[in-house]
């Protein structure tokens, strides 16, 4: 699981690496500026800023009820910020409604029109521009194809698969080419394996169009999966906003380390301990745990240590060049096929997981319960965060 | 097929007869030679070319249809009106007040609703005849309507309209584009309902009807009241000839709609 396939990006050809978001010069497509958005007495948006470059694939992620979704529907125009701005290319448009936005929403239902066909559905929004008959035609056959949806035109949504039906609002929302496609939950319908071709398939969307996209999900996996910059939400703020490896391997705190992925979390005492290197002070009678860390950490601060079991190694020896080792048994076993993670079980009774890759055949695997083992990681593995 | 309990013959047999009965009846006696109607003297259908000599009759069957049409159009835009805003728009000052007048007609005795109409039609000086018993059905039946239309509107997926915004649509041009083409069959059925509703409606319309105008059930009604005529039976077969062909017309249309659906569905479902 931790492997999420790198993301192509279309600036890729011209061998820059596509990061507006580090480019001072560059001017964002969407600013969110100070929005604070409130229903009655819940504050579902808190104070917020967030700029969205063109041409990002931005996910917006959280557990349900974080406010992800009252972020797009200001977006789409069906609520409005309680203070605050939102900027789309420079313009405020707080007094635009839906229908004046070149912006266009994929409904997590899907929300196609059951009466129309599919043909009728693709051109609904070009019919309300008044498009020339010709053009319209040209457009709905393109999007069709784009979609590989051409043998179903002329059917009516429910005459088609689920997977067909997410292509036909996924088809539906570009006809218009809004300048930025927001998508609710797209793919939270499908079951897995299709989710995962979709996933490509909008990424490979995305890219030939050059839309910018903002998806609103809480599947983890799907987020790092196609997203250039990952937003984790909780509580109406934005927790950390980064690419998804800089998420995954430097989480900004433990909610973003615990929520994306799997982590050991480890609650200690940091000490300085020569240049950019801590010393973590985690149990009695334990020997302290080093960890380098870039970010200053005040000596005798209370801190966490965010550790990926894949990272920590399990071997029935300690290993004698580790920094860090502790001493446990095995106190289960989850099998996943790919993966094994053996729950360790440490002196002072805390749990701690360890990730191998089953390279062998399960009858050679070297440890069963009750094995006393060792866990070990490098001084790099681990992600220091203050508290 | 299972075989029936003699328990179950006997209820079943027991409930249809008690339904049918009396209309079994007065559908034999339509095709009664005789002119006494409790005698049977041999098959005749001759009431019936009788009966389309009969102007007065067929005055009052126009004036039926046409109040029974006007009626239940202009029931069924206030009754889809009423609906769409208690069930779209939101929460406004009133509404639960609003949600239950609207339903107040519902139950209230049909003599009350009549009463309080005839007492509004002298007293703003209106003249009664067509205009007032149309007036008068409309406001009894659009409160059917709307219930209908309304449970239609709480199952409809709300994004839907938003859909239809997001793509271009004003708020008037979603709902005439994307909201009524599919709640269309509740407005429809509405409407059935509303006329219906109104071409047998005795009480309201014995309140609200003038000299100038006579519906057929207040027509049948005093005919009645002087003996009844094997004419009348045959008016009243012909009465339940359409409302019967009506209603199984409706059921199999929906019938068929829906098993198609269903078929299309699993079609589709295997295609993935």
């Amino acid at each position: 699981m931790p492997l999420f396939p790198v993301r192509r990006t279309g600036a890729v050809l011209n061998s820059t690496v596509f990061a507006p978001w580090e480019d001072p010069q560059a001017k964002p497509l969407i600013q969110f500026q100070n929005v604070t958005k409130r229903f009655g007495e819940f504050t579902a948006i808190d104070n917020l800023s967030l700029d969205i470059f063109e041409q990002e694939f931005f996910a917006l992620l959280g557990p349900s009820g974080c406010g992800k979704t009252t972020m797009m529907r200001m977006l789409a125009g069906f609520e409005k910020p309680s203070e605050g701005h939102i900027l789309l290319g420079g313009q405020d448009i707080d007094p635009i409604p839906p229908n004046k936005r070149a912006v266009n929403m994929m409904f997590q239902s899907y929300a196609l029109f059951p009466h129309l066909s599919i043909w009728e559905n693709i051109a609904f929004g070009l019919r309300r521009d008044n498009m020339p008959k010709h053009d319209l035609e040209e457009r709905v056959e393109e999007m069709l194809r784009l979609t590989r949806l051409e043998q179903f035109a002329r059917r009516k949504p429910h005459q088609i698969s689920g997977g067909q039906r997410q292509r036909v609002a996924l088809a539906r929302s570009l006809a218009k080419a809004p300048k930025l496609l927001l998508l609710d939950e797209p793919l939270g319908a499908l079951d897995k394996k299709l989710r995962q071709d979709t996933q490509f398939e909008l990424m490979d969307i995305q890219e030939k169009t050059g839309t910018t996209f903002v998806i609103v999900t809480h599947d983890q996996e799907e987020a790092m999966t196609v997203a250039s910059r990952v937003a984790v939400m909780d509580q109406g703020k934005l927790m950390q906003v980064a690419t998804p490896d800089k998420i995954y391997e430097n989480p900004n705190s433990v909610y973003v380390a615990d929520f994306i992925g799997d982590v050991n979390i480890i609650a200690g005492r940091a000490t300085a301990n020569g240049d950019e290197t801590y010393q973590i002070d985690w149990a009695e009678g334990q020997t302290p745990l080093t960890a380098s860390s870039a970010s200053g950490v005040s000596n005798g601060q209370s801190c966490h240590l965010a550790i990926r079991p894949e990272k920590v190694t399990i071997s029935a020896e300690r290993p004698s060049e580790a920094i860090n080792a502790v001493q446990g048994k095995v106190h289960d076993i989850a099998y996943l096929g790919n993966l094994s993670t053996y729950y360790v079980e440490l002196a002072n009774g805390t749990i701690m997981k360890a990730q191998t890759a089953n390279t062998r055949r399960i009858s050679r695997r070297s440890f069963t319960w009750e094995d006393p083992v060792w866990l070990s990681w490098t001084a790099t593995a681990a992600v220091l965060l203050a508290d | 097929m299972n075989r029936m309990s003699w328990f179950n013959t006997v209820s079943l047999t027991l409930g249809f007869a008690f339904l049918y009965i009396p209309m079994i009846i007065l559908i034999i006696f339509s095709f009664n030679e005789s002119k006494l109607v409790t005698v049977w003297a041999g098959f005749s259908t001759k009431w019936y070319g009788e009966l389309l000599q009969n102007q007065a009759f067929l005055d009052a069957a126009w004036v039926t249809v046409r109040v029974a049409v006007f009626s239940s159009t202009l029931a069924t835009i206030l009754g889809t009106a009423a609906a769409y805003v208690l069930v779209r728009g939101g929460r406004f000052f009133g509404r639960t007040l609003f949600s239950g007048m609207i339903y107040a007609p519902l139950v209230m005795p049909e003599v009350i609703t009549g009463l309080s109409l005839l007492l509004l039609f002298i007293g703003i000086g209106l003249d009664r005849g067509i205009l007032t018993i149309v007036l008068a059905h409309t406001t009894f039946s659009m409160c059917f309507v709307s219930v209908v239309v309304s449970s239609r509107l709480i199952t409809f997926d709300q994004s839907l309209e938003e859909a239809a915004l997001d793509l271009g649509c004003t708020a008037a041009q979603a709902f005439r584009l994307v909201t009524l083409p599919i709640i269309a069959p509740a407005v429809i059925s509405g409407w059935l309902l509303a006329f219906t509703l109104s071409l047998d409606d005795l009480v309201i319309a014995s309140f609200t009807s003038g000299p100038s105008a006579t519906t057929l059930p207040i027509k049948i009604f005093s005919a009645v009241r002087l003996g009844v005529s094997p004419e009348i039976n045959a008016l009243s077969t012909l009465m339940i000839a359409v409302v019967t062909v009506g209603v199984i017309t409706a059921s199999l249309v929906t019938k068929r709609a829906m098993v198609r659906q269903k078929q299309d569905e699993m079609a589709a479902a295997r295609a993935e």
